[in-house]
Formats: C-alpha cells, structure tokens, sequence
C-alpha cells in the first residue's frame, strides 16, 4: 500500500487516515480503491492503485491510451475482478464477503449479489451501448422496470422526466439509430441515472463523438456535477476537468503518477511524464 | 427534368443535367430473348402434355383426404419447428455455459441427432414404445413411484413431432448460437452495469437482437421442415399430404398427376410461410439501420436515418440549455 503522498484532494475534506482499511473509513467516502493490480495474462495493466473519492466530489483520471484508466474505472462496477488489492463503495467490499474466511481465503459473492451491488453504480460507455431494439424511453424504462420491479406507468413517467432532463423529452421514441451520437450518449446518461446511482462512472463518454457534439453531453455532465453527483469520469478533455474536476488523477502505464485539485495537476506538473502528456493533449 | 428534348436550360438550381443515352447492351437483349423462349417452351409442355393430366390434378386438388393431409403437414411443421426451436434455444445456451457438463452435453446432442439421417430417427422413435415399453418415475435401483406405458403416451403423431423436432433441433442449435455470438458484447456490459441478471440480460437484451440474424436461417428452416415431414411414413405416420397423395395415386394408377397436386400445395404452404417470415424480420428488424420498417425496401445511411427523423437540429450549437 503506498502511502497517499499528495496534497489534500478537496479543500472542504481534509485528507482521511492514511491506513484506509482501517474501517469505518470516513462516512463521506464513497469509493475507496485500495491497492488494486490487475493483470491480464502476463500484461500488468494495474499495478497498486489507490483512490478516494468523496461524495459529491468528481474525481477526472487522465492518461495516455493504455496506462490502464478505463480498467481501472472498469474494476469500480466489477467489469473487471482485481488481481489483488480491493474495492469499497460506501466502505462494502466489493465482490467479496466483507471479511475473510478462517482458512485466509475470501468468499466470492453470487452473480445476484454483484448484480445488487453494480446496480447502485451508474456506468456510460464510451460507445454508448444503448439498446438498438428498444426505443429512447424503452432504454431508459428497462432496468428500473426489470432490476426494480418498477411498474410500467412509473418507470415511463421517471424516465420522460429524465429524458427531459438530459434535453431529449421529443426524442422519446426514436431509435437508437436515428438519433445523432450525443443524442446517444445523453440517452445513455439518462439510462444510467434511471436505476438512482450513488456515483456514475464515465468511460471516456465524448470519445467518440462528432466534435461539434462533445460540448452538449460535457453540458450534461457538468449539470450533474452541479447538482451533487459523485462521478468518476475518464476524459481528454482537460477544459472539462480543470472547470469540474475536485481531484485529477494521472495514470501512466498502470500506476497513478499524480494527482490533486487541476491547479496542481494540470498547471504545475511535477513528473516529465505528466508535462510530456499534457504538452500533447493541451 | 433529365427527360426533355429538347437542350435544358439551366434550372432555378443554377445547373444543367447530364442529358445522357444509354450505352449499347446486346447481351441483355440477347439473354433475355433465349431464357424467354425457353420459359414459353416449358409453358406449352406443362399445358399441351397429356401425361400431366390437368383434368385428374384439378378433380383431386381439394379432395378431402388432400385438404386434411395439408392440415396433418401443417401441424406437424408447426409442433416440431416449436419443439426444434425450444430444444435449440436451451442447447445453444448450454452451449455457451461456463459449466462444463452443460456444455458437453448439448456438444453430445448437436453431435448425435445432426449425424444421423432423419428418416432413421423417424424410424427409431416409431419404435421407441418397443424399446420402451414403460417409463418409470422413481430412485434408481430403488422403488417405482409412477410408471407410464409409452404405448398410451407416444401415438405416431407425437413420435413424429418429437422425432421431426429432435433433429431439427440440433441444427437449429448452432444457428441460434451464432446468432447469440452476433450480438455485441458491449450490450452485455451495458446491462450488467445496471445490474441486470444473466437471465434477463439474455431475455430481455440479447435474443431480441439475436432474432434479427436468427429469423432468415429459421425460415430457410421452417421450409425445410415443411418438406421434410414427408418422411414421416417411416413412423409410420400416414395422414400427411404426401401419404394421402401416393395413396389415391395408388388407388388409381395414376401418379404423376397426384405428384402434382402435391407439389402445388408444397408450394401454396411455402408462400404463406415466406409472408409470416417477412413480418417477423420486419419485427425483429426494429431499430436497426438498414430497412426500417417505415420505408420498407432498400438500405439507408446511418445519416440519411437521422435525417429522416429529423433529429439533428438547424443550429449545430448545443441543445442543452440548463
């Protein structure tokens, strides 16, 4: 476990025990990632990452390609299993009974107990992922009306309001396919919001947008940020994390470099690293 | 506007169109004049041939041993593309288990009933109540809690569904499994992130998607079947259309014009068949790019789809306001 050598993250918080797993950790964690390695075969594409993030706070990891940010937000809705180290929502193993088995082994949850679990996380891909054989509203009505039980009319009414919400209250009852890639990405927002998510994680969600389109689904994510969401998001777009992001994390061949508030990451680079990646995404 | 004689002027679009003639094409002249003397050729031998014995076809076509030999063909179809299509869904699932006797034995059961012709299993399960006289519910080596005669339970009707079904099932196995590879595995990401179970990620998510790529095979399918129930004589099932047919031909020592009727009435089922196959790719087909169901023929661009929705404002700045 590398000790948590930087600045304090987020002036309002000052900076929890050094020793996360001593729980309880602080009640307003709501994420913690405590020592995770990931390895795929002999490709070690995590090795010992830790990071907190508060409730409310949107946490901004960037990366050249392949240092592992999207296997790492990945690992957070169990996508992925780590290799070693752990996840905590809300201070709950994840994947895991929350304490080992007398033989030192650790007992594996069922895939309905994930299922639970995963369902409190909202999660937007980079590509979209909507359901092409349901309409907008079909998309955003199947989870609460299959996870949850919620009924039919509920589950429409919520899901117009969140449509509305994310600008798409006429586009209801398009297809996917009719509908442009930020019109997508907003309906997939919109999806996840739909299950009531504690946190959202987002994989890149402009990425792979038309660029006069990436500026109407950061709108939506800023809202969120605004009205309190905690939020992981993976992004190049550096004017978005120094306006939204609390912390920025900076991930370099499957361990974070750095992190702090923008002012520390993005402006005052320590490692060439850093000043490297920076000097070709800005 | 490309139609007019004389020169066009330039038009309120400020340009003048191509005015083009078409290039010479002698061989689509000549194909077509060959292949359409061979169609008439084939025309006045089916009409003037008095082997054929129109007369005889059209006194027999709505006979009422044909007519309920259609009903007999249509039914068996129908129950054992249902069965095949249920035993297919559940292999194919097992296929992609991550357990490993499920999976070995739904190998073992495509293996089996896809290798050995059809007309022998028909055969065999005609037989079944001879090599199972009795079916016992019960412990193994222990006491007998119920026990059936076959004989009551597996008429030539049945034998024949579960016989015609079994081995359809097998090849519609592996159609039903490429078809579920088909979908993208994002979209199984996608609902397990929203904490969907394996279950309705599979009912509710991927067959839907599956059946788009899963229904032109099954209609090929469902074709096949329609034929292949004239095998069922070998039960021995004797109310088919192709029974009823030989049967009267037999009586009459005439056969070619009962091999007719027959064939007309194959035929007649494999037109409605290919409607109802029609509506259901059509469902099926909902969402997707290419031939959304509102224009019907033809493919589309992603863009033109849009276009038609008229989803993509005027004004290209953001249409979140907040």
């Amino acid at each position: 476990m590398t000790p948590e050598s930087q600045n304090p993250q987020h002036p309002q918080n000052p900076q929890h025990p050094a020793e996360p797993s001593a729980a309880p950790a602080s009640s307003t964690a709501v994420i913690q990632v405590e020592g995770v390695h990931k390895s795929f075969g002999d490709l070690h594409v995590l090795k010992d990452c830790d990071l907190t993030v508060r409730s409310g706070e949107v946490a901004v990891l960037v990366g050249p390609s392949g240092s592992g940010k999207s296997t790492l937000l990945r690992c957070i809705n169990q996508l992925e299993e780590p290799t070693a180290g752990r996840v905590l929502i809300d201070g709950v193993v994840q994947g895991y009974d929350s304490d080992p088995l007398p033989d030192g082994r650790w007992q594996k949850l069922t895939s309905a107990q994930i299922a639970a679990q995963r369902s409190r996380i909202g999660m937007v891909f980079q590509r979209f992922h909507l359901f092409p054989h349901l309409t907008a509203l079909g998309n955003v009505m199947e989870a609460p009306v299959q996870v949850r039980g919620l009924p039919k009319a509920a589950a429409e009414k919520k899901a117009r309001a969140l449509l509305e919400r994310v600008g798409l209250a006429d586009r209801a009852d398009h297809y996917p396919s009719e509908l442009s890639g930020g019109q997508q990405q907003r309906v997939a927002i919109a999806r996840a919001l739909a299950m009531d998510p504690e946190l959202m994680l987002f994989d890149e969600p402009t990425s792979a947008l038309d660029p006069e389109l990436v500026s109407e689904v950061l709108t939506v994510l800023k809202d969120l940020a605004a009205d309190g969401m905690t939020m992981v998001v993976v992004t190049h777009e550096m004017g978005f994390a120094r306006e939204v992001a609390d912390q920025v994390v900076f991930m370099d061949e499957g361990r974070i470099l750095e992190r702090g508030t923008p002012e520390q990451v993005i402006d005052h680079p320590e490692s060439e690293r850093l000043k490297g990646f920076l000097a070709s995404v800005l | 506007m490309s139609t007019t004689q004389t020169p066009a002027p330039a038009d309120a679009q400020g340009y003048t169109p191509i005015r083009a003639k078409a290039a010479p094409r002698p061989g689509t002249w000549i194909s077509a004049a060959i292949t359409a003397l061979l169609v008439l050729g084939l025309i006045s031998f089916l009409v003037t041939n008095p082997v054929l014995e129109w007369g005889t076809v059209a006194t027999y076509l709505f006979d009422i041993k044909v007519v309920q030999g259609v009903g007999w063909t249509l039914l068996l179809t129908v129950l054992s593309m249902v069965l095949g299509t249920v035993v297919a869904l559940t292999a194919a699932v097992m296929r992609r288990s991550d357990n490993p006797v499920l999976r070995g034995v739904s190998w073992a059961y495509i293996f089996v009933f896809r290798g050995i012709p059809v007309y022998t299993q028909l055969v065999f399960w005609g037989l079944f109540t001879v090599i199972v006289p009795k079916l016992v519910i019960g412990v193994p080596f222990g006491p007998e809690l119920l026990s059936f005669s076959t004989r009551d339970l597996l008429t030539a009707f049945w034998a024949a569904v579960i016989g015609l079904g079994l081995n359809e099932g097998a090849y519609l196995a592996e159609i039903i499994r490429s078809g579920l590879n088909s979908v993208d595995k994002g979209q199984t990401e996608a609902s397990k992130a929203l904490g969907m179970s394996n279950g309705q990620i599979l009912r509710r998510i991927i067959v839907p998607q599956a059946m788009r790529v899963i229904v032109p095979p099954l209609g090929n399918e469902t074709i096949g079947m329609l034929k292949t129930t004239s095998l069922v004589l070998a039960v021995p099932f004797t109310l088919d259309l192709t029974f009823a047919t030989n049967g009267i031909a037999n009586k009459l020592f005439t056969p070619i014009p009962l091999l007719i009727v027959a064939a007309l009435w194959y035929l007649a089922i494999t037109s409605v068949l290919m409607v109802g196959q029609h509506f259901l790719e059509k469902h099926f087909g909902r969402g997707f790019d290419d031939r959304t169901p509102a224009t019907g023929r033809g493919t589309r661009s992603r863009q033109a789809a849009v276009n038609r929705a008229g989803t993509t404002p005027h004004d290209p700045l953001p249409e979140v306001e907040l």
